[in-house]
């Protein structure tokens, strides 16, 4: 087998303290302390830049921090299998010759082992993550024939094969229609369901607002943490979105962060 | 009819009458399967650059080899092995780790050993007709030892590709997965590497170092062309890489065309088919 270390179920399933990252000398992160408790939805959230691909790389241990440290249920991240990373859709090769079924059973090779072939066990774990995402009947299409909203529930399938209580979903909503969106936030609710920790880096400060518990406004430091109510307030985003907001005479707050397909962000 | 039928048998045996035929057909066939398996990667990981030049890499290996050895074909497997699988980690460590851009340093690396070993060769009188061999291949003089080695070594390879399939792919489509995965990635990238170096030390004698890309990466784009599974992607490389070894054989024996060159070219004609047919289909 692959090494995996056990859980301290006493500990945070996530605890970030004073976690500080530079690229090439330009820091991407710095000083940033947080914690999660299992089975919270925490929204991600600052501009372009600000370090949340950094942060979700840090935790998933793809990434080694300059100083400060990510603990998983009491260590690091390194031995552990159970973060899913949910990779931007713009960063996938779908000309790969796989279908949709092959992607969810990758998420089974470290369970799996060396030397091992998928067993009955690990085909129901792919199949209950196909039919939890609603993608059964598509399971072996090429990836590249799912819409954008199917491939989003394709790779949050294949981190429920992986058996992963860590979720990070990099701008899992960008660039999907409405409906493709609501579909993947009302999967975020069953995954509550299932104790399932997830963060989403977003840019739609009004989803984050209404289908999160927490909210992490992010500008390299972390501005603010908690309940959508006390993070949203001007000072904070004027804090995290500096020049890139302006505040029209009738209060409407507008965000001006360019992404890849959306243009801008309302806040009410 | 029937006469023309009996043409047509003895058009096909007649070249397997002989055994250099025999040996080379088998030699050819063996190394266009194990470079199409392997190959599957390279193209999927865009390695094609990295491949051709380590197939050139291996040269003064190969003239260092010929040189010691005193002109004696069988050591050289050896010396391309060793060769070979130092010039793969070592251009990977390279690469990683390069102030210039990556493909620079490869480019760098592959044409001073592709020279160095040039240089080696020509302080030998009749180096014109050795050196031709290595750079194209002479798999009509494979010998029965080397077909051993060929199929001892190519099995190897086709054995550890088939124990780390899922690793490979799952490495290959999403390496960020492989390491929240916790999979060995390291190691897991330097035996892949491996594999490449084996496989052309295996496939010398047949393509040479010039031509040693198309081997790797021709057959697996026409089977890239025509499939959306990974395991059907190799079986069909392979296919296609056996047959062009066949059919490259005959051309050579009956058109006096190089044999390396003859596989390499009809493996292109099978590219552009596929390449033809799924445009046309595409319509």
């Amino acid at each position: 087998m692959y090494t995996h270390t056990h859980h301290e179920t006493n500990q945070p399933i996530l605890d970030v303290s004073h976690l500080t990252v530079r690229y090439n000398g330009r820091v991407a992160l710095e000083d940033v302390s947080f914690h999660l408790h299992e089975g919270e939805r925490v929204a991600v959230v600052g501009p372009n830049g600000a370090g949340k691909s950094t942060l979700f790389k840090v935790v998933a241990g793809v990434l080694q921090p300059n100083s400060g440290q990510v603990n998983i249920y009491g260590s690091r991240p390194l031995g552990h299998v159970c973060i899913g990373y949910i990779p931007q859709r713009n960063q996938v090769d779908w000309a790969f010759p796989v279908s949709v079924a092959d992607v969810v059973m990758m998420g089974r090779s470290a369970k799996l082992g060396p030397f091992n072939w998928p067993h009955k066990k690990d085909w129901d774990f792919v199949n209950h993550a196909l039919e939890t995402v609603e993608l059964s009947n598509l399971s072996s299409r090429q990836i590249s024939q799912l819409s954008g909203g199917q491939q989003q529930r394709m790779f949050i399938a294949r981190a429920l094969a992986q058996e992963a209580e860590l979720m990070l979903m990099d701008e899992p909503l960008s660039g999907l229609d409405t409906p493709s969106q609501e579909g993947i936030l009302n999967l975020l609710d069953r995954l509550k369901k299932e104790n399932v920790t997830v963060m989403v880096a977003t840019h739609d400060l009004e989803q984050a607002a209404s289908h999160f518990d927490r909210i992490l406004l992010l500008n390299h430091r972390l501005v603010a943490f908690g309940n959508p109510d006390e993070v949203l307030h001007t000072e904070n985003l004027i804090s995290a979105y500096g020049g890139r907001m302006r505040i029209e005479p009738a209060g409407t707050m507008v965000v001006d962060d360019c992404c890849d397909e959306e243009a801008d962000e309302h806040v009410h | 009819m029937k006469r023309l039928m009996n043409t047509f048998i003895n058009f096909l045996l007649e070249p397997l009458s002989y055994e250099f035929m025999q040996r080379g057909m088998l030699a050819a066939v063996l190394v266009g399967i194990v470079c199409a398996v392997v190959g599957t990667y390279v193209v999927l990981r865009g390695m094609a650059f990295f491949g051709d030049a380590l197939a050139h890499t291996i040269l003064p290996g190969i003239a260092l080899g010929y040189l010691v050895s005193g002109g004696a074909r069988e050591p050289l497997f050896w010396w391309a092995l060793g060769t070979s699988i130092v010039a793969a980690l070592g251009i990977g460590t390279i690469s990683k780790n390069a102030e210039i851009k990556e493909d620079t340093a490869i480019g760098i690396i592959f044409a001073g050993m592709f020279a160095l070993g040039i240089a080696l060769i020509s302080t030998v009188r009749s180096y014109a007709v050795d050196l031709s061999h290595f750079l194209f291949g002479d798999v009509l003089s494979v010998s029965t030892h080397s077909l051993w080695l060929i199929l001892i070594f190519g099995g190897l390879v086709l054995l550890t590709v088939l124990a780390f399939y899922k690793e490979f792919t799952t490495l290959s489509f999403d390496p960020i997965l492989a390491t929240t995965l916790r999979l060995p990635v390291g190691l897991l990238n330097n035996l892949l590497l491996t594999l490449i170096a084996v496989t052309v030390a295996v496939s010398l004698q047949t393509v040479g170092v010039a031509l040693m890309v198309a081997m790797l990466v021709t057959p697996a784009a026409t089977a890239y062309l025509l499939t959306h599974r990974l395991s059907h992607m190799m079986l069909i490389a392979a296919v296609f890489a056996s047959l062009s070894g066949i059919i490259g054989l005959y051309l050579s024996f009956y058109l006096s065309i190089a044999s390396g060159a003859a596989i390499v070219l009809t493996a292109t004609v099978f590219f552009l088919f596929a390449f033809a047919w799924k445009k046309i289909r595409q319509k």
